[in-house]
């Protein structure tokens, strides 16, 4: 079979999973986790040091940035300014470009404050980075973002955390169909078919976080989601078959006794 | 010596006056290359962490990288 790669920004990678570091037990169930989706990039928040504590273990020391790409977000960023100072200090950490921007609106709902994104979008994309944009499922929000330089479009399924799946399918396909960028599912999936159905749809990728760190089993649902996002490419790539309202027969229908 | 007062990461911490970013950086044991500072809301180049002197009120981020979604 031909290499089916996710490319981002002129960087290549296999798997079409990214997953989010945050709300784990612990910084070694996230490492295992994380080993087990198979992911190739991962999401990263900036925070103080804790200069109380010298001996907090660092996340660095459980995911090697070397092997797995550290894609840093703007989380808890309510304008602008907050998401430019975070990124900016992001890039200094380690020369990163590749950023996640996520300037959100409401601390209820979660939703994007698109204003902000927008203008946010372009002052990274004159600055140099490589923007992935966390936006509203909006077609027209969508092709705005490509046309001020974003590197990736990452349209909700749902608000963040909520596991309620895709809710507006129409809306992902209408951006699917009119943008040249690679299209991340970001935010609101609940269980591994809710990937599936992303990547039926012939999205890029998508982005999980809480459904994993939060399922019952979190490894379990790490390998889940990795063949929830394989079998979804497999079957997007396949060619699925028209729908038809009445039924037909599976078995030829000539020789029957 | 003179002693002054700064804020680093929002907390007050006394140090002598005219010592220098990297001896902070060095006393709170920060992985460098790891982090990122700012200064006064400037971001500061790790290198030259030793040019710079502090001041009284001088108001100091240190951040790194934490699990996030």
């Amino acid at each position: 079979m031909k290499k089916d790669k996710l490319i981002i920004a002129n960087k290549k990678f296999d798997s079409r999973l990214i997953v989010g570091t945050g709300k784990y037990k612990s910084m070694t169930e996230c490492a295992k986790a994380i080993k087990l989706s198979g992911t190739e990039i991962v999401t990263v928040a900036v925070r103080r040091v804790n200069i109380s504590n010298k001996n907090k273990p660092l996340l660095m020391d459980y995911i090697d940035p070397k092997k797995i790409t550290y894609l840093p977000n703007t989380a808890g960023c309510f304008n602008s300014k907050d998401a430019l100072r975070t990124l900016r200090l992001a890039r200094e950490i380690g020369g990163w470009k590749l950023v996640k921007l996520e300037v959100l609106g409401d601390k209820t709902n979660l939703f994007p404050d698109m204003i902000e994104t927008l203008k946010t979008t372009e002052v990274l994309a004159r600055e140099g980075f490589r923007v992935m944009v966390y936006c509203n499922d909006d077609p027209l929000m969508a092709k705005r973002l490509e046309n001020s330089g974003a590197d990736a479009i990452m349209p909700l399924a749902a608000p963040i955390g909520s596991g309620l799946g895709i809710l507006n399918k129409i809306n992902i396909q209408i951006i699917l169909k009119q943008t040249k960028l690679p299209v991340i599912i970001d935010a609101g999936l609940g269980q591994a078919s809710d990937a599936t159905i992303a990547m039926e749809l012939g999205c890029d990728g998508v982005l999980v976080n809480t459904a994993i760190a939060k399922a019952k089993k979190p490894f379990e649902m790490a390998l889940a989601f990795k063949n929830a996002v394989l079998a979804g490419r497999q079957s997007y790539n396949s060619g699925r078959i028209a729908k038809t309202l009445m039924g037909n027969p599976s078995s030829p229908t000539e020789g029957i006794i | 010596m003179k002693k002054i007062k700064i804020k680093v990461n929002g907390k007050v911490k006394t140090v002598l006056d005219n010592s220098k970013l990297s001896d902070l950086l060095n006393n709170l044991n920060i992985p460098i290359k790891k982090v990122a500072i700012e200064l006064n809301q400037e971001i500061i180049d790790k290198k030259r962490t030793s040019n710079i002197k502090l001041k009284k009120s001088d108001k100091i981020e240190i951040v790194h990288f934490i699990g996030g979604g």
